[in-house]
């Protein structure tokens, strides 16, 4: 394992270290999230491609679903505890896991203590898998400490932050470092990258106008930086921006951060 | 039950506190308290005040105060507070310049009147470009309140840091006076659709005198 | 079938000029609070947050303690201390007074609690309404409207609008400048405030250990109303005390920044009781009334008794993506934006206008800018909590309901949940086609609202886990 695990790696001596920490090639957990899942499953092939090429391992716990987001953001907590037992469970032996989406990694590792205020076992598990967490630009940066994967795009694009990213995990300037080593890859800011999206999970179907009003705005700013791409780190935004890009005709596809750097 | 009682009783019940309960220990009051001299403190004053649109003078002397105030009031209507300061500076003996009242219908009516209010300043802060006026027999409200122009003199040895140091200076403003107001500038308003306008209903013009 | 609220909403949307306004005037304030926190402006923004916030749940948690020796020091310094539990009391003790002092005319500063408990429609019904001096709140009382944002009440109207309401209202002759406008109100308010009786003004701050109204403005509107009368009454929400003149230090340090952008408000007042003996003017009598309307009973509920904290600076309003779409008026109450959606139905119930706590995307920049750091979106999440069991309890929004708790459990069943997922080609493929074409009662669910506004993803091949256990069964895994 280990020699052909390090020539892989960029940065030798901490591919070495690493290497050394784990007896075995280093390892990650993939929790995909229902959405990419469903909808977006080549997020998913994009980030496995990548974390193979720096060198880590994925495991894929078959019976994953979802983070219950959808259901405690709705108001319905009984429901999302009964889905967050059910995740905890599957990944209760997983020693990182990687999320690929802000808001899905935000839930598990900020907002299950919450709903298991007062159960004090599940908790303790909520608690303890709060810091193997990760969010996968920030796994990139923080645990693989990588910053270069070899990526190669020829292309403008511009960065959309994602709220619970943004403003839960402190998520901005990673995903920016990431992209700023994409070999042919120019990155225009817009003027309201920080805006919300309009998403928002159920409010997007409750209040469609609104949300709509929302992307609209969005999507003249995206427009102003004339890119050829949006690049974000969470799916649910990008169907939301997707969409509204679709319905204007607009010539501008979205991509994952993910999808992004697997580019070669 | 009184309406007092009442109010009390359901914030008691709220808390779970007791009536006579002594509260539990506050967080200490927080100041930012820099070391500036005074010259720093007139140029940082005067600094700001720019930035709000307020004019400035510093006047080496009592002569050259009453210079610039004479050269402001000219002949117009212009009515002066009591202050000492006003009085060795020779304010009060310009022309035009009416001081000493003493009651409050003669002062309102002579404010309403007037193109300037002349006043002195308990403080200034330098920080945010702020005078402090505290309502006494020596200085009315309405002076600094109802004439178009507000002129003011403060002594360059009461120019305080900011608020945070007029706050540790006097942690208790009641004790001094009914009202004490800080003016940071002319009066303005942004309400119809944003746009800037001084002179709303105080003074629209204002100029600060250091001494 | 559209609600009322949904059609407002709709409205709203789609006036053009009125999106304009909502979303430069908004994007104007952001700004100037942005310049004035900056790091480089204001290193130490955060630590002063969190100061306040602790002052502020500190005053809270011994709040009777505070109220009690606020009363003795405002008494102490001539002041009397009114208490009155709702609006009612409020009105009744106003309506005493103007009878008392033969009061013809009454002066009104702007204050979010005064509009909370109608104040002017209910003195208007005793024959004496207030008139209000706040530029904007003099706009929107011509006009007989609601403010539309806590700082800036008129941010809706153009200087057209201003010229009609004055020309119709005022009798002067047509004005479309605005610095002109400006002093036709100047001129207008100017004789009331010297002949008034009676000024009313809300208040700021109440410092307990001084017995001190604080006041802050731009105008000098606040100071002619608590100067040129005889009378100032003061109207305060119990929840606007602090402990110590010197916390304001902190509070006012954060108030004008977060609010208008301005380190301070051009006037700030801090009042202690009428004019002195020995003071030339100044009210001769001031009463100080204690509100309560509903904040005991926000008071009680531990999580959320936070909402208390805010200092009504109008940041949220500025940051929220919601507000800078729907602006004030779509809000059920006179409080609008992030604070207003909180504390609306913990005043009025969850039940009142339960889609509220719902209406938000939930992206937090309101939290990132409150300066007294009220979890806005927990409350919210809690409060969409609350809806719901009190619409199970009520028999209401099943649809919903079981909606979730199928979906949960399929979630909690990987194999059926992979097996729901089957489905997804066929719904993706809805498109514009099968969905379109549902029937009536059908046609309102999420597929269609998001069809409403944006197109749906293209329909992949395969799911993820299957193109995943393919990979695998090739690597012979």
């Amino acid at each position: 394992m280990g020699d052909s695990a390090l020539r892989r790696r960029p940065g030798g001596l901490i591919g070495l270290e690493r290497a050394v920490e784990f007896k075995f090639m280093p390892r990650a957990s993939l929790f995909v999230t229902c959405i990419v899942d469903q909808l977006f499953p080549d997020i998913g092939v994009a980030l496995v491609e990548v974390l193979e090429r720096i060198g880590w391992e994925v495991d894929f716990p078959a019976d994953q679903t979802c983070c219950g987001q959808p259901a405690f953001n709705t108001g319905y907590r009984d429901e999302a505890r009964g889905v967050a037992r059910h995740f905890l469970k599957v990944f209760r032996d997983a020693e990182y896991i990687v999320v690929p989406s802000g808001s899905c990694a935000a839930m598990i590792a900020r907002r299950y203590s919450e709903l298991f205020e007062h159960e004090p076992e599940w908790l303790e598990e909520a608690r303890r898998l709060e810091p193997r967490v990760w969010e996968f630009s920030k796994f990139l940066l923080e645990v693989a400490r990588v910053e270069d994967v070899g990526a190669r795009l020829e292309k403008v694009v511009t960065f959309h932050d994602s709220c619970h990213g943004l403003r839960e995990l402190g998520i901005k300037e990673g995903p920016r470092r990431l992209l700023g080593r994409v070999r042919g890859l120019e990155l225009r800011e817009m003027d309201i990258s920080e805006e919300c999206c309009g998403f928002g999970g159920t409010f997007a179907v409750k209040f469609p106008e609104i949300s709509g009003g929302m992307v609209r705005t969005k999507l003249d700013s995206i427009l102003r930086t004339g890119a050829g791409a949006v690049v974000g780190i969470d799916a649910s935004c990008l169907m939301q921006i997707r969409g509204a890009l679709s319905r204007a005709g607009a010539p501008i596809e979205t991509m994952h951060l993910a999808q992004v750097l697997a580019r070669r | 039950m009184t309406e007092r009682a009442m109010i009390l009783d359901q914030v008691r019940r709220a808390l779970g506190r007791t009536a006579g309960q002594a509260p539990a220990p506050a967080p200490p009051p927080r100041f930012r308290i820099p070391e500036l001299s005074v010259e720093a403190r007139i140029e940082s004053l005067f600094c700001q005040l720019d930035k709000l649109g307020g004019k400035t003078c510093l006047a080496g002397s009592a002569a050259e105060a009453r210079e610039y105030v004479a050269g402001l009031i000219g002949t117009k209507p212009a009515v002066a507070s009591n202050a000492s300061l006003l009085k060795e500076c020779g304010i009060c003996e310009l022309g035009s310049v009416q001081s000493g009242f003493t009651d409050r219908d003669k002062l309102r009516a002579a404010c309403a009147e007037a193109e300037f209010g002349i006043t002195g300043a308990d403080w200034a802060l330098a920080d945010t470009g702020s005078l402090v006026l505290l309502s006494s027999p020596a200085e009315a409200r309405l002076i600094s309140l109802l004439p178009p122009v507000h002129i003011a003199l403060v002594p360059r040895s009461r120019i305080l840091t900011g608020l945070d140091e007029l706050l540790s200076t006097v942690p208790r403003p009641a004790e001094l006076s009914s009202s004490m107001v800080l003016i940071t500038g002319p009066s303005r308003t942004a309400d119809i659709e944003q746009i800037l306008v001084r002179g709303v209903h105080g003074p629209g013009e204002i100029h600060v005198v250091v001494v | 079938m559209a609600t009322e609220s949904e059609l407002k909403i709709a409205a709203t949307l789609a006036d053009g000029r009125l999106q304009e306004a909502i979303y430069t005037a908004t994007a104007r304030l952001a700004s100037h609070r942005r310049a004035v926190v900056a790091t480089d402006v204001l290193p130490d923004l955060e630590e002063l947050r969190t100061q306040a916030n602790l002052v502020k749940n500190h005053t809270l948690e011994n709040l009777d303690h505070y109220l009690e020796q606020f009363e003795a020091n405002a008494t102490a310094r001539g002041a009397r201390v009114v208490w009155a539990r709702d609006g009612a009391a409020v009105v009744e003790f106003l309506a005493g007074l103007v009878s008392e002092k033969n009061a013809r005319l009454i002066v009104k500063s702007k204050s979010m609690t005064t509009e909370e408990i109608d104040l002017n429609e209910r003195l208007a019904e005793r024959g004496t309404e207030p008139v209000e001096t706040d530029l904007g709140e003099f706009i929107i009382q011509l006009a007989h409207e609601r403010p539309y944002h806590i700082v800036a009440p008129a941010l809706h109207k153009t200087r057209y609008d201003v010229a009609d309401l004055f020309t119709a209202r005022l009798g002067v002759e047509r004005e479309i400048e605005i610095e002109k406008q400006t002093k036709i109100a100047r001129r207008v308010l100017r004789e009331k405030f010297l002949a008034a009786d009676i000024g009313v003004s809300g208040a700021n701050f109440l410092v307990a250990d001084s017995g001190t109204v604080v006041l802050v403005e731009n105008e000098g509107n606040i100071r002619l109303t608590t100067t040129a009368p005889k009378v100032h009454v003061a109207i305060a929400g119990i929840e606007k005390l602090v402990p110590r003149a010197q916390d304001l230090a902190v509070f006012l340090r954060l108030l004008g920044r977060s609010g208008t952008g301005q380190p301070l408000t051009v006037y700030t007042s801090f009042l202690s009781g009428p004019r002195r003996e020995s003071e030339i003017d100044g009210p001769d009598e001031l009463y100080i009334v204690l509100l309560d309307n509903g904040r005991t009973r926000l008071l009680a509920d531990r999580e959320k008794r936070q909402s208390l904290y805010c200092i009504r600076c109008g940041a949220c309003l500025n940051h929220c993506p919601v507000y800078r779409k729907i602006g004030g008026h779509n809000y059920p109450w006179v409080y609008s934006g992030p604070i207003g959606a909180v504390i609306t139905p913990q005043y009025l119930g969850v039940t009142h206008q339960p889609w509220l706590p719902f209406a938000s995307s939930l992206c937090s920049a309101c939290a990132e800018v409150c300066p007294v750091k009220i979890d806005l979106p927990k409350l919210l999440l809690d409060l969409r909590a609350e809806v719901n069991q009190a619409q199970a309890r009520q028999g209401r929004n099943r649809l919903e309901r079981l909606a979730f708790k199928m979906w949960a459990w399929l979630m909690r069943h990987p194999r059926l949940y992979e097996m729901a997922g089957l489905m997804m080609p066929v719904v993706l493929s809805g498109g514009h086609g099968w969905i379109a074409r549902l029937p009536g009662p059908l046609n309102v669910g999420p597929a269609r609202a998001w069809l409403s506004q944006r197109d749906l993803p293209p329909a992949p091949a395969r799911s993820f886990r299957r193109i995943w256990r393919a990979r695998q069964e090739a690597r012979g895994n």
